[in-house]
């Protein structure tokens, strides 16, 4: 137990904060946790919008084999995530009609990939344990699990940046992005370049998990994805309203998932993360079915549009 | 379980030879190993069926997700010490389960409500999974284990479970498999002729997380997919005819599975990089084979399926 839950529980989570953010990762776990979440809530709506999920989860382990690829050959990790992610946006798009292939295609695609993943794992920590020693295995489960707190200065400072490229670049075609994605024929009649939409999207998207990736971990990029998007569907049915609110239930899952693997150091932060993000899901399932049921018991009542 | 990663498997003492017939029967000479050719065997058979139906109606995902449970399957079930077997299949027939129950889409059309549900299935159990490895201590180096697979330590008492709920699978899948094929190829016309739908996706649910559960305690989470998906999309290329891409499956799914564990044995690398190279092998092949007989125009057109190029 720490700080933050003796403060808790003396009535001043105030002075707890305090403490946490005294302490440098915590505050830079904040700061590139709170940009990336913002980034992957609005990229994870034009997914789930998109009905891309699928492809966001075949990313998730692109990501994996990516990173592990790099580690295998000695570079840095986040060349080869960032390297893996963005070619594989772009084939998939190149790959599919409009940008949407098969999920057979994809499903056989990315199997192999993870396939080369578990390759490299094995060349990474066979290969080099003379160098770096027994911490090799570790660094394959952080790929797939998250590290937020192991972020250093310089890696905070390139993930901040890239996540809030990512934030402007999808503010900036959300607008035509939305159009498209609602309704490609009628988008393309009207003269939108929906093709290239879909492929600058994929690589957005490519770019958001491989930042994901270093937050949550390789494994769990659907968490701030698919679930965000989610609630935010739940909450209303009005697009951009729904896109804010799922870049806001990201972040709040960020805030809200660190400060509770800070006051409970047994949890890790990614659990907790996907803990608090999955359980704003059931509360607003919870509830909305609810009020549903309530609402279509009301004579005359036709459906909230 | 034993948490062995794979790499130390070329460590018998043994080498590759290009006698075919000697390197089978020294493979063979270890019990381990012939337990896990008979474990592989059996998983490959009911994955192969079970994968069919699963590309038939084109729930790969669905498929995927249930494949990632059976990690915080196992590593729960050790965590509170019992047998891994037992969280497999708990952790992968709940979670079918919770996903049969998910809300379908309502309100917007595009907007994909079951999809998002799935994903966030998946990231919670995985999350679950990474929870309960940290909690217990000193189990670090079986995570990879329980990712991405090790033949070694099958047990007698494995084999026979494995058996027997794969015969179980199976024959529930041959008793529904007519009306389910219907279902999958057109549901609003099954429904329409008494056919019931929902229930039957349900039960296929629940069958693709026993099969799932099966094949991960050989290939690690991470890789069911890959005889699950692979082997059926590659039959799906070669034969529009029902019966004979479903026998084709299985053929595929077990040549996978033999030619990967051989290879396994004599390497360092882990048995699921060859069972997945080997079944994308397969895949692309099937494609090669499909393309070039279609542009040579000798089947004219295949079956009602789209054929997405």
């Amino acid at each position: 137990m720490s700080v933050l839950a003796a403060h808790l529980a003396s009535g001043d989570p105030i002075a707890g904060i305090g403490h946490m953010l005294a302490l440098p990762f915590e505050v830079r776990a904040y700061v590139a946790g709170t940009l990336i979440a913002a980034a992957a809530g609005l990229v994870g709506y034009f997914v789930v919008l998109r009905s891309q999920v699928f492809t966001g989860d075949a990313l998730s382990h692109v990501a994996f084999t990516g990173a592990l690829a790099a580690l295998a050959a000695g570079i840095d990790l986040r060349v080869g995530l960032f390297a893996a992610c963005v070619i594989f946006g772009v084939a998939i798009s190149a790959l599919g009609r409009a940008g949407r292939p098969d999920d057979i295609v994809i499903g056989n695609v990315f199997a192999w990939i993870l396939g080369l993943g578990a390759l490299f794992l094995t060349v990474y920590t066979t290969g080099a344990s003379g160098t770096a020693g027994g911490n090799n295995a570790g660094s394959g489960v952080n790929v797939l699990f998250g590290s937020i707190f192991g972020l250093t200065n310089g890696q905070t400072t390139t993930a901040a940046v890239i996540a809030a490229g990512v934030i402007v670049a999808v503010v900036a075609i959300a607008r035509p992005l939305m159009f498209a994605s609602i309704d490609a024929v009628v988008a393309a009649a009207r003269g939108l370049p929906v093709r290239a939409l879909g492929t600058g999207f994929l690589i957005l998207a490519g770019i958001t998990a491989g930042e994901a990736t270093q937050a949550v971990g390789a494994l769990l990029i659907l968490g701030l994805l698919a679930t965000p998007a989610a609630t935010a569907q739940r909450l209303t049915t009005r697009p951009f309203r729904a896109l804010w609110a799922s870049a806001g239930i990201a972040v709040a899952s960020i805030w809200i998932g660190l400060a509770i693997s800070y006051a409970s150091s047994s949890v890790p932060p990614s659990f907790a993360i996907l803990a608090v993000s999955t359980g704003m899901y059931v509360v607003t399932l919870t509830a909305t079915t609810v009020t549903s049921r309530r609402l279509s018991s009301v004579p005359g009542y036709q459906g909230e549009r | 379980m034993t948490s062995d990663t794979g790499a130390t498997t070329g460590a018998s003492g043994t080498s590759l030879t290009w006698n075919v017939s000697s390197d089978i029967s020294q493979v063979l000479s270890f019990h381990f190993m012939v337990n896990a050719v008979r474990a592989g065997t059996i998983i490959a058979v009911a994955a192969a069926v079970i994968g069919w139906f699963m590309v038939l109606r084109r729930q790969s995902f669905v498929g995927h997700t249930l494949a990632l449970v059976a990690f915080p399957g196992a590593s729960g079930a050790i965590l509170l010490g019992v047998s891994a077997t037992f969280g497999y299949f708990g952790f992968c027939i709940a979670a079918a389960l919770l996903i049969a129950t998910a809300p379908h889409s309502q309100g917007d059309i595009r907007f994909s409500e079951e999809s998002a549900v799935i994903g966030t299935v998946q990231a919670f159990a995985l999350a679950c999974g990474f929870l309960f490895v940290s909690l217990y201590k000193g189990f670090l180096d079986g995570i990879t284990g329980l990712l991405f697979g090790s033949f070694l330590g099958i047990t007698d008492y494995q084999v026979i479970t494995l058996l027997i709920v794969a015969l179980g699978a199976v024959a529930v899948l041959a008793v529904i498999g007519r009306p389910l094929f219907f279902a999958s190829i057109d549901p609003a016309v099954a429904a329409a002729r008494g056919v019931p739908v929902r229930t039957l996706s349900g039960i296929f649910l629940l069958l693709l997380g026993v099969a799932a559960a099966e094949v991960s305690q050989i290939t690690g989470a991470l890789l069911v997919f890959a005889l699950l998906v692979m082997p059926a999309a590659a039959a799906e290329q070669l034969t529009a005819r029902p019966a004979l891409s479903l026998a084709l499956s299985v053929g595929i799914g077990l040549a996978v599975t033999w030619l990967g564990l051989g290879i396994a044995y004599f390497s360092v690398y882990p048995v699921g990089f060859f069972v997945t190279t080997f079944g994308f092998v397969f895949y692309v092949t099937a494609a090669a084979v499909r393309r070039s007989a279609d542009r040579l125009g000798r089947r004219p057109n295949r079956s009602g399926i789209p054929v997405t190029t």
